[in-house]
């Protein structure tokens, strides 16, 4: 008998085998079922598909590339929160010293191309959904949920802008709040909201307690947005977006895998 | 060279670039369908892009609008965008041919048979994030992420802009007021899409590329994500400056450049040039903006049901009278939009309504 090579023993052993209980999926047609079955991550596919909804010019893949992005997002995330601490006196310095003085200088870096090219992606994926009409019956559902997560990418990418504490971000959410002032009945400056205010005999919605204080937790970006968005951003939304994304997965699958011509 | 800039600035103004914009969709998606749909046509936009990005680079004011660190991603959607709807087109137009010979759509027999997950699918997902991760990584060492001065909530920069995605309603603000362009028209996005599936009754084009099964519900989506979403945030990033303004690619961001606002309301055009009331506004807010409140009531309300009766007539029938409603409001509210920009470009319209008083401008 001829000696084993290494590769052979390693996939004889106890431990090898104790992770993955099949053979290999090259081998056989069982063994590529219990690949996917076996693990926990591949699981989130079928076992089998149409072939229609393999193919690459159909799906772009965008939907895996959105996913993809949010686990790389979520990954560098974790390793920024490392370092960021979310309080006017060391946001600024802490996002300097993420670049200058850690190892592998381009977490950030990362992060926030990934932001952008999530937003990117996730416009893609809803727009093949359209163009293949992926969203009529049986799919109507998972259209809706779709639409959640684009407004919490949106959200996600939103909330962590403010984060690095410079002008651009201060500003950019400034500017991207005001609009709350303008909210008819709950914003100060809304249409409705004076109506309000009469109906009721007190100045329910002021400058202190309209929707823009509410999101901003102030007048004014301050410190206390800072925190406000910096929880939303690292904890609250990626909590939500990752049920919704488990829910999505899985009508994907309960409405009859990826969508094909009747 | 000094001409081409110019009339390339020229050209870039809101309101000619948003009419170009609107008939070269109409000509790409209708009279030249089928030439877009070839390689070549594809291959040509591509390569004119790049040499017009190429070529503008050269000019310091382009330059440093468009290599701004967050202005990239846009320049590599516009990319993807063109790529992405080029693909979809070009099996439109073949699906197109094929169900009018009364064949089976390209993918209709690949449907039917069944591959194994592993390895056909996660053969590419590996490929597609091996490759999505190498773009991520070489982007994140060429291009640092930026960082400005420390916040300082007493010095305003000007322009202030809000992040690149937003800035499609940004630009709204131009024409509407933040109550309708910052809350109303994003909420009405959100429910207008997640409604979508519960409207469009046709049966036909689910799970395959095509076009002329779902002409209307494929313009009209084209319309509202390519030419109200993506050409406004263009419009937004690289051709507002300081105080909002207008600036062409090639002009420089100078901060004193005026641009006189002549706009209008409705009801000074009735009453101040209409010499009605003696040519003076009248006090009480109901009489002043009588004119418009009808217009925009008539709009909303007489609209859906003119429209039910002529030209969409057909549309009623077939969806029932709840779901043509809903969509003729949207629709309407969509419509909105460039028919208040029209009227700014041409007459310089700048409320319908307008009831300061109560914040509610239209
Ligand atoms: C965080 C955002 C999202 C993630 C991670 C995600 C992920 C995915 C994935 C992996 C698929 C499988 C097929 C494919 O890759 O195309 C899928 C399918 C689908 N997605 Fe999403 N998606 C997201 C957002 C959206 C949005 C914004 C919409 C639409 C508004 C949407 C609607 C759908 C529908 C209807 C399907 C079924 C398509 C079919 O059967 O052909 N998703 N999604």
């Amino acid at each position: 008998m001829a000696k084993p090579t290494i590769f052979e023993t390693i996939k004889e052993s106890q431990a090898w085998k104790s992770i993955f209980r099949h053979g290999a999926p090259s081998a056989n047609a069982r063994n590529r079922v219990l690949v996917v079955l076996m693990n926990v991550f591949l699981h989130l596919h079928p076992i089998r598909m149409k072939k229609s909804g393999v193919r690459m010019s159909f799906t772009w893949c965008m939907g895996g590339i959105t996913f993809f992005l949010f686990l790389v997002e979520t990954i560098t995330g974790v390793l920024l929160m490392f370092y960021y601490r979310p309080t006017a006196e060391y946001a600024y310095y802490d996002i300097i010293a993420l670049r200058e003085h850690v190892p592998i200088g381009i977490m950030r870096e990362i992060h926030r191309w990934g932001a952008h090219s999530m937003v990117i992606s996730v416009w893609l994926h809803m727009f093949r959904v359209f163009l293949t009409g992926s969203y009529k019956p049986p799919r109507e559902f998972n259209w809706g949920i779709g639409v959640v997560l684009l407004v919490l990418t949106l959200l996600l990418s939103f909330t962590g802008y403010l984060l690095p504490w410079d002008q651009l971000a201060i500003w950019a959410i400034t500017v991207g709040s005001n609009m709350a002032r303008a909210t008819p009945f709950a914003g100060n400056e809304g249409p409705g909201a004076a109506l309000l205010n009469s109906l009721l005999g007190f100045e329910a919605i002021n400058a202190g307690s309209d929707a823009r204080f509410a999101l901003l937790a102030g007048r004014l970006v301050g410190e206390a947005t800072l925190l406000r968005f910096y929880v939303l951003h690292c904890i609250f939304i990626p909590l939500v977006a990752s049920v919704l994304m488990a829910v999505h997965f899985w009508r994907v699958r309960k409405d009859g895998g990826i969508s094909g011509p009747l | 060279m000094g001409f081409i800039t110019d009339l390339i600035n020229y050209l870039c103004r809101p309101a000619i670039l948003f009419t170009l914009s609107c008939v070269a969709f109409y000509l790409g998606l209708f009279p030249y369908r089928e030439k877009l749909a070839k390689k070549s046509s594809l291959y040509t936009i591509l390569v004119s892009m790049a040499v017009f990005i190429l070529i503008s680079m050269l000019n310091p004011t382009f330059r440093d609008v468009v290599t701004k660190p967050d202005n990239v991603p846009i320049v590599l959607m516009l990319f993807l965008l063109t790529f992405f709807c080029w693909l979809p087109l070009n099996k439109a137009v073949k699906n197109d041919k094929l169900i009018e010979e009364g064949k089976d759509v390209e993918n209709k027999q690949e449907a039917k048979e069944l591959v194994f997950t592993w390895p056909d699918l996660i053969f590419s997902e590996f490929i597609c994030a091996i490759v999505v991760w190498s773009v991520l990584l070489i982007w994140a060492i060429t291009i640092r992420a930026p960082l400005e001065e420390p916040a300082n909530p007493v010095e305003t920069p000007n322009p202030s802009k809000a992040p690149w995605y937003f800035l499609g309603l940004q630009e709204m603000l131009v024409y509407y007021d933040p109550w309708l362009a910052g809350v109303v028209f994003p909420t009405l996005i959100i429910v207008g899409l997640i409604v979508l599936p519960y409207i469009d009754v046709n049966p036909k084009g689910n799970g395959y590329y095509c076009f002329k099964d779902r002409k209307f519900a494929i313009t009209t989506y084209l319309f509202g994500f390519l030419i109200l979403w993506v050409v406004l945030i263009v419009l937004g990033t690289f051709l507002r400056g300081p105080n909002w303004n207008f600036y062409g690619p090639y002009e420089v961001w100078d901060l004193h450049k005026l641009e006189v606002l002549r706009n209008v309301n409705l009801s000074e055009y009735i009453f101040r040039f209409g010499g009605l009331n003696g040519g003076k506004l009248p006090d009480f807010w109901l009489f002043r903006e009588l004119v418009g409140i009808i217009l925009v009531i008539g709009y909303m309300f007489a609209g859906p049901v003119i429209l039910g009766k002529t030209v969409m007539k057909s549309f009623l029938e077939k969806m029932g009278k709840p779901r043509f409603y809903i969509m003729v409001v949207i629709l309407l509210l969509m419509a909105s939009l460039p028919i208040k920009m029209i009227l700014r470009w041409t007459i310089n319209l700048k409320y319908i309504v307008a009831i300061p008083e109560y914040f509610f401008n239209i």
